[in-house]
């Protein structure tokens, strides 16, 4: 008896040991992702001096600004054990729409197209929201429908035709090329969503809830949180967010269409993911999601660089995802192992 | 308000689930700085009466009075207002969080105004009341990394952070080591010297003498009774709870027993099961049981190859079993019928001999393509033989009772070479007809000479049909026992009593 004493607490005492490296690992991912990060434009920069510039980096931000904004909305839905594929349709429509307002009023201030496109946003998350949470259709599914029929919606209302550059006044092609202290305004935009996010996913009471609901949706009906109000937010929300994306898109590229960002929602829970949202659901910080964001856009721009063939950049941007992915579940495993270690028999 | 003689009392509960009754006019009450004992077997509904106390359930029938007035509670949130916490048996937190907002989930700290939630302020609360319960850890740990015994007491903090007058502990202990418990017993005292009133749900007697002073117990969703605890002595509490007669009749024939074909030594699975050692001979039919969660489950599925053992070994047919997998469990010769044949046994969709045939696809095909007749001849010969009753084996598995769906995962079984079958719950919501043909038809089997494992929380099918009896309790084996002496006492004393696992010295040999 002595003896296996003596070995089951050694047993614990190198499983400790290991459950703790694992524990590391989970607590500085962000720091990981951050040194990966660097390492990677320390290694372009090599290859290529001109990938270090101020104009290089401005270029970056701005093309990852959308993704970044997205990003944020969709790690709430996962983070609610959801997800939304809605939101390349979504973005579209709200585009579109707005495209033709300021096409037809030429004068319009910019901030009303904001609106618009805002509000086109927000009516799709409520829609999409009532699904999941009141009518009870796994996301999924709810998401898969609605993406097809946003997107039938932005062919109808353009009529099949583009809005082009020379249809939109200056001011809205100004909203994404415009700067402010000579940083484009979409950096802006997307600092301002995300200093708001961080204060209402750790600041405030519904923030905490999203992830309640998603660790454990039982304990979270026992504790007598009201889960469905909370999930139709979450998808409001990113609604919103993509109506918001989905202005700023066309505003930058000059040019609304009928399949615009068509599959970009698959970018965007790319980011998630390597960000360290768990498709699991409760886990998620914006600080990963951004840094995922960022890395996503980093390998947009650096690949070519470096003179990455573009088929080769896909294959590259997967497996990067993958082996992210894979460091989670290792982590997890390991985190998981040590807590039933701890529990006697 | 003028001090009621009862907290709490309730009258005449009953709550009906779709086709059970979870509670059926069921009575309590609950004295001011009173720690009260609830007992009952598995399934006597003590689980569904705490959710109906704190708002998860609205009851049927029967009225809920709180300090003597009327209540009823439509929603957790209204339970909580009241002063009711309760600590559930599986633990009910959020994993990815930290201990603060667990303890705060539901009533954070904010600040007026800006409804900002106020961390420190909660940070500080968090430890204080950890720190009030004798914890070590900090309140900003993150929850699944805490033990058992850890969450537990965070959950006790979840309801004194709420100021709960009523708190409710649904078997806190049962994962709990001794000195773990001792120090709930502990808690438990000083919450009650500090005017809690406190409902408390366990299997071990040992907890109920340590700390109760009243017991009332439950039976088949029935209000048996109250007892001061000093009244009622442990073995007519034990009536108490099993109360039935065993009215079946269980057409148990004597097989001949013949040579050993299983042996396990040792086994264990970290966190799961340690140390479980038994024999298993050709005709004889062996009970696994004890409470919900002792581990007989895991066991079974280690036997079968779904999860893996750690530590012992598995003796099959005089050499040692190493299985990866179901697909090759089956193929050395262990059946496996599990406890839920809805998501585990059967594909509903299907007709009965699709589902039959399922697992032995491969002897009714030739290169890859199915012999349909060969398949039907085969399963309607297996379906007869197991009696089950439908129009035909197109029937949808969907269509038929439970008895049938029971039938047919036996059929199942059949159609492989299997030596050894393991039984995990094979009663559980069958009718009563049909639970006397699935004996017989374990019988017939035993009879033919396969080796079986019946796992059931049962007693009376466990005292009817088995040669003998492995009892388990917090993942060890407690007893073995043989036919001559098994009562329904017996085995509940092996499963429930807190007898030190590493004495061992009461297992009768194997």
């Amino acid at each position: 008896m002595n003896h296996t004493g003596t070995d089951a607490a050694a047993l614990q005492r190198t499983q400790g040991k290991k459950a703790s490296l694992s524990s590391y690992i989970a607590k500085f991912r962000e720091l990981g992702l951050l040194a990966f990060i660097v390492i990677l434009a320390v290694g372009v920069q090599l290859r290529n001096p001109s990938f270090l510039t101020w104009e290089n980096l401005n270029d970056i931000a701005t093309n990852t600004a959308i993704l970044a904004i997205l990003s944020v909305g969709m790690m709430l839905v996962i983070i609610t054990r959801g997800i939304d594929l809605s939101i390349g349709a979504t973005l579209a429509l709200s585009g579109m729409t707005a495209a033709l307002t300021v096409s037809h009023n030429p004068g319009l201030h910019p901030l009303a197209a904001i609106l618009v496109g805002v509000g086109i946003g927000l009516l799709c998350g409520i829609v999409v929201g009532f699904l999941v949470s009141w009518v009870n259709i796994l996301p999924i599914i709810a998401t898969l429908g609605m993406m097809n029929v946003f997107r039938g919606l932005t062919f109808e209302t353009s009529g099949g035709k583009w809005v082009s550059a020379h249809q939109m006044p200056e001011s809205f092609k100004g909203i994404a090329t415009g700067a402010f202290l000579g940083i484009n305004n979409l950096i802006w935009i997307a600092a301002v969503i995300y200093i708001v996010a961080y204060y209402f996913v750790s600041h405030t009471r519904t923030g905490r809830r999203v992830y309640a609901i998603g660790s454990n949706p039982e304990s979270a009906k026992i504790s007598g949180i009201r889960s469905g109000r909370i999930l139709w937010l979450v998808y409001t929300i990113m609604g919103g967010l993509s109506g918001l994306a989905g202005v700023l898109w066309v505003s930058k590229f000059a040019s609304a269409q009928g399949d615009t960002a068509a599959g970009y929602e698959m970018n965007v829970i790319a980011a998630c993911v390597l960000g360290g949202v768990s498709i699991a659901g409760g886990v998620g910080k914006i600080s990963g999601v951004l840094l995922g964001a960022i890395l996503l856009g980093i390998l947009n721009n650096a690949l070519p660089m470096i003179n990455v063939s573009p088929f080769w950049q896909n294959f590259i941007q997967g497996a990067i995802i993958l082996v992210a992915v894979l460091v989670n579940a290792m982590v997890k495993r390991g985190i998981d192992r040590n807590n039933l270690m701890r529990r006697k028999i | 308000m003028a001090e009621a003689e009862y907290v709490l009392e309730l009258k005449g509960i009953t709550k009906i689930f779709p086709g059970v009754k979870a509670l059926d006019d069921v009575y309590f009450k609950l004295k001011p700085g009173e720690i009260h004992a609830l007992m009952g077997e598995n399934g006597a509904g003590k689980s569904t009466f705490i959710k109906v106390i704190t708002g998860v359930h609205a009851p049927e029938e029967g009225e809920m009075f709180l300090n003597g007035q009327k209540v009823a509670f439509t929603h957790p949130t209204d339970a909580q207002k009241a002063g009711i916490a309760a600590i559930y048996q599986h633990v009910t937190n959020y994993p990815d969080l930290s201990v603060t907002e667990n303890i705060f989930m539901g009533h954070e700290k904010i600040q007026k105004g800006t409804r900002k939630i106020r961390w420190s302020d909660m940070h500080e609360e968090a430890g204080r009341l950890l720190k009030e319960l004798g914890a070590s850890f900090s309140p900003k740990t993150q929850m699944g990394a805490l033990s058992v015994a850890e969450q537990q007491i965070v959950e006790i903090a979840k309801a004194l952070s709420v100021n709960a007058k009523i708190i409710i502990m649904d078997e806190p202990t049962a994962a709990l080591t001794k000195n773990e418990s001792e120090d709930l017993y502990r808690i438990t005292e000083r919450l009650r010297d500090n005017g809690a009133s406190i409902i408390f749900i366990s299997h071990r007697f040992e907890d109920m003498y340590r700390l109760a002073s009243k017991v009332t117990v439950f039976r088949d969703s029935k209000y048996i009774g109250t007892w001061d605890v000093d009244e009622i002595s442990n073995a007519d509490l034990i009536v108490a709870m099993v109360g039935r007669e065993i009215s079946q009749l269980f057409p148990k024939q004597e097989a001949k027993i013949g040579e050993e074909i299983l042996r396990l030594e040792g086994l264990g699975r970290t966190g799961y099961f340690a140390d479980v050692s038994f024999s298993l001979r050709r005709g004889e039919i062996l009970g696994l049981t004890g409470l919900v969660g002792a581990g007989r489950t895991e066991v079974c599925e280690t036997l079968f190859g779904v999860a893996k053992h750690d530590k012992g070994k598995i003796i099959f047919k005089g050499e040692e079993l190493r299985v990866k997998s179901p697909k090759e469990a089956m193929k050395k010769g262990i059946g496996y019928l599990p406890e839920d044949r809805q998501k585990q046994g059967l594909v509903l969709q299907w007709g009965i001999g699709r589902n039959i045939t399922l697992p032995a696809l491969k002897r009714y095909s030739k290169n890859g393509f199915l012999n349909n007749r060969k398949e039907l001849d085969s399963a309607k010969a297996l379906a007869e033989k197991v009696g089950v009753k439908a129009k035909s084996v197109f029937t949808l598995a969907s269509a038929l009772s439970g008895g049938n769906q029971q039938k047919v995962v036996f059929a199942k079984l059949l159609t492989g070479e299997l030596d050894v079958l393991i039984l995990d719950e094979p009663t559980k919501g069958v009718d009563v007809g049909a639970k006397s043909a699935i004996y017989e038809m374990i019988s017939d089997l035993a009879g033919a000479g396969y080796g079986v494992i019946m796992v059931s929380s049962e007693m009376p099918e466990i005292i009817g049909m088995c040669d003998r009896v492995a009892v388990m309790r917090e993942g060890r084996i407690t007893a073995i026992l043989n036919r001559e002496g098994l009562t329904q006492e017996a085995i509940l004393k092996a499963s429930m009593d807190d007898s030190s696992p590493q004495s061992g010295g009461k297992v009768a040999k194997a």
